[in-house]
């Protein structure tokens, strides 16, 4: 049964890598469609463990996951990519392609998804140039500060209008007046429809996001003080 | 602007034969640093190709000389009429001609004339016996007989039976019971020569595989990115697939080239022999259009090896 705007569904879900001790432990929420969401917690409390099972690079150790209405437990490998290109992904280490220029790794998921070359020179570059990359559209990452990484690891994200955005620390190597920017840019997506999920430990970031969710992870248990998750309240429109 | 970022990478790797073929999808973007792949592996390909090339040369080769002395000896028979009275020799072998001529199947028939077979032994004897001694030496002579279908058994036979009638003297061969262990030879290089191209085709796919699985481990990264941006392992196994087709075309020119240079070198020496069964064993146009496609195969084999290696090593990632 799924609930109406439901997106993504956790129902007691625990990770364990290899045969150490739980660091995802008893996850039960439920992420609903065109919200915006905070992750936060302190260094080691799983935030990227939490994602990576959120953009399917990991499957849970137990529990049960849907998304997108399928059941991501027995979901065969054949489907993965399918509802993969529906995630869009910043990761915390960036992880862009090293060989590749700042435009062939912006255009990397577009190319994966089959979409011709004229279909992908302009979004490519109107989005370097909205995270203000345009002079480096050349350049491989090797040459690019980490601030500049991350820009182009978000314009990555965004690029194929992803259902559902997940970010782990997007602004992390930013300046604050560009950390603002590049939050804009999520309110902007998260205003025409896609789901932001971003893990940060920037306490002021949360502020500036009116409408915004938290979920904050400690010791691998989602704390939900305030019962937002379970019943979150209407949207201000 | 792809285009132009396109052209301007170019320009810093140089000219590269490999150039472009890395690409996922048909997009601009080469998936796989430039130059992983290459390295030995089109040498290793170009070797590959060249001693397949070679080993299967020579297959046909003897196999086009083994059936051309096959056909020319298996239709034969010898009649020897051995005795040592000149007269007496020249009437029988006249009669048993003529009465061996009437059989059925029997489709030609030639007396090998007395200076033939002078010369046959003069080699082995020299030519002054005759002056020497006095008197000639008491050859055989030999009767010649085609027959139109295989020298069966029984047509032997029926050959046999006539030729003693007219003298106890006959003494009947199928020339290919001569010749036996000489095929029976041929016939072993031949297999060899097949045993040798099924070899070199199982190191080829062997090679590849090691050259796949390698060139996986070095790109694991990235392939994992593009697993998580939805590529499919399709897209993955294409890019690899690609990449080495490419080395494989290259070096499988270079191999068949070199072999060609090293086949028509033999054929020359062969020819100078100028021994009847080796000069049945030229090659013929189908077998020059044969050797033509070992590089194609070899490419075909190396691409379908790269990509089951690849979807196979892709299985067991998330
Ligand atoms: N691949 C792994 N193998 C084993 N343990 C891991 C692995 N990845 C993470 N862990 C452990 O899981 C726990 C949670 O790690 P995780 O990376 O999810 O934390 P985090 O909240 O993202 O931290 P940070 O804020 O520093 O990024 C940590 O104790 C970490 O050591
Ligand atoms: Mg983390």
């Amino acid at each position: 049964m799924t609930a109406e705007g439901e997106i993504i569904h956790f129902d007691n879900v625990g990770l364990r890598y290899g045969t150490e001790r739980e660091v995802l432990s008893d996850l039960t929420f439920t992420l609903y469609a065109g919200r915006f969401y905070f992750l936060t917690g302190a260094s080691g409390a799983g935030k990227t463990s939490l994602l990576k099972l959120l953009y399917l690079a990991q499957r849970p150790s137990r529990g049960a996951v849907r998304m997108f209405g399928n059941d991501a437990i027995t979901l065969s490998r054949a489907s993965l990519p399918a509802l993969r290109r529906r995630i869009g992904v910043v990761f915390q280490d960036f992880r862009l392609v090293p060989h590749l220029s700042a435009f062939d790794n912006v255009a990397l998921p577009l190319r994966v998804a089959g979409h011709g070359e004229k279909d992908i020179a302009g979004p490519v570059r109107d989005i370097l140039e909205w995270v203000g990359l345009s002079e480096r559209i050349d350049a491989v990452p090797a040459t690019l500060s980490g601030g500049e990484q991350q820009r182009i690891a978000i314009a990555r994200a965004v690029i194929g209008r992803p259902a559902v955005l997940v970010a782990d620390e997007p602004t992390g190597n930013v300046d604050p007046e560009m950390a603002l920017k590049l939050l804009r840019l999520f309110e902007m997506l998260n205003r025409q429809g896609t789901t932001v999920v971003v893990a940060t430990h920037d306490l002021d970031l949360l502020r500036k996001v009116p409408d915004s969710l938290i979920m904050r992870l400690e010791r691998g248990r989602l704390a939900d003080p305030t019962g937002a998750l379970r019943h979150p309240p209407a949207r201000r429109t | 602007m792809s285009r132009d970022g396109t052209t301007r990478r170019e320009r810093r790797l140089g000219p590269s034969m490999l150039h472009g073929m890395r690409r996922l999808g048909g997009g601009g973007a080469e998936l796989i640093p430039q130059g992983r792949m290459s390295g030995p592996m089109p040498w290793v390909i170009a070797i590959m190709v060249a001693l397949t090339a070679i080993a299967l040369a020579a297959g046909l080769s003897i196999g086009n000389a083994v059936s051309a002395a096959k056909a020319e000896i298996e239709g034969g028979v010898t009649i020897q009429i051995i005795e040592p009275r000149e007269d007496t020799r020249d009437r029988q072998t006249r009669e048993v001609a003529k009465a061996v001529q009437q059989l059925p199947g029997v489709s030609g028939l030639r007396i090998v004339p007395r200076e033939e077979l002078d010369s046959l032994i003069e080699p082995w004897l020299g030519s002054g016996i005759a002056e020497a001694t006095g008197s000639a030496i008491p050859v055989p002579a030999l009767i010649d007989v085609r027959l139109a279908t295989g020298a069966t058994p029984q047509r032997v036979e029926t050959i046999r039976a006539a030729a003693r009638k007219v003298t106890e003297a006959a003494r009947v061969d199928a020339q290919s019971s001569w010749l036996r262990p000489v095929f029976e030879a041929m016939v072993s290089l031949q297999i060899l020569a097949i045993a040798l191209v099924a070899l070199l085709t199982l190191a080829l796919a062997a090679a590849v595989l090691l050259a796949a699985r390698s060139a996986l481990g070095a790109n694991r990264d990235v392939i994992e990115i593009v697993h998580l941006l939805g590529g499919t392992d399709k897209q993955v196994a294409r890019v690899f697939q690609r990449s080495i087709g490419f080395d494989a075309a290259g070096g499988g020119a270079v191999g068949l080239a070199l072999a060609l240079v090293v086949i028509v070198l033999l054929a020359r020496r062969f020819e100078g022999l100028g021994a009847g069964l080796v000069d049945n064993g030229a090659l013929v146009w189908s077998d020059w259009l044969l050797l033509a496609l070992v590089p194609i195969l070899a490419t075909l084999l190396a691409m379908i090896t790269a990509r089951f290696t690849v979807l196979h090593a892709l299985r067991k990632m998330l």
